[in-house]
């Protein structure tokens, strides 16, 4: 497979699956607060752990890739299509502009500590980053 | 729109947002440090906040409109928290913990100022034009 087939085959995917663990979560908890996005950016943190700790990073994910399809796919493509960041910032922005700070600084905390250490459980489960 | 085909709208537009990350990743490769995923995640942020403005603001709109493939596709698979985690454990592991450091407030920033210029934007705009 084409490395650009396997990263918009993982990125399709990864959408598809962030749309429906925010619906699932949204439905559960209401959209008090963004449950949904914080769910999906820890969870996706973990297994990019796990992936990175039974791969290898990606070449080096601070320079050259190396090029390999099961990366594109998985890393770059569902898991990278799957969390993300802009939704973090306006769901930020939006609690801010609605006088929450607390909730604002908060959610910010959350996603950064949580994601962070769940990326690092990840890559120690999986046996360390080499 | 049927919940179907809501899920494909999202998933080809965050497929699509993948490619794009990945592709500018290729471009701006700059190996010590993760300017290209700081670039895409400052990027994302920008246009999802301008995109939701001008959304409220038109609420018959085209952006309106495709407000689902923009949005929760386009700028949801653009953008990626997984990838940013990693980065900065990598960075921890090659013993750069200010750089890790660094790069984790300079991303906060960077996010969310670009949400707010992207909303500030988006709103100035909206009101603007007839």
């Amino acid at each position: 497979m084409p490395e650009w087939l396997a990263v918009l085959v993982g990125g399709t995917l990864g959408g598809m699956g962030r749309l429906a663990l925010g619906n699932l979560v949204g439905r559960r908890l209401g959209s008090h607060l963004p449950w949904g996005t914080l769910a999906v950016n820890v969870s996706g943190a973990l297994a990019m752990g796990l992936l990175a700790a039974a791969l290898g990073l990606p070449g080096d994910p601070l320079g050259e890739v190396t090029p390999s399809t099961t990366w594109a796919l998985l890393g770059a493509g569902l898991l990278g299509g799957y969390t993300t960041v802009s939704s973090f910032s306006l769901q930020t922005l939006s609690l801010w502009q609605q006088g929450r700070a607390t909730a604002a600084a908060g959610y910010v905390s959350a996603t950064l500590l949580a994601g962070l250490a769940a990326l690092a459980l990840g890559a120690w489960l999986g046996g360390g980053l080499p | 729109m049927s919940a179907w085909r809501g899920y494909a709208v999202v998933g080809l537009g965050s497929g699509l947002g993948s490619l794009s990350r990945h592709q500018l990743g290729v471009w701006l490769a700059t190996p010590g440090f993760p300017w290209a995923t700081l670039a895409v995640n400052l990027l994302g942020s920008a246009l999802i906040a301008l995109f939701a403005a001008w959304a409220a603001h038109r609420e018959h709109g085209r952006v309106a409109r495709w407000q689902p493939f923009l949005v929760a596709g386009f700028c949801g698979g653009f953008t990626t928290f997984s990838l940013f985690g990693l980065e900065t454990l990598a960075l921890m592991g090659q013993g750069r913990a200010a750089a890790a450091l660094g790069y984790v407030a300079l991303s906060l920033v960077a996010w969310l100022g670009a949400a707010w210029a992207g909303d500030h934007a988006g709103r100035r705009q909206a009101a603007r034009r007839p």
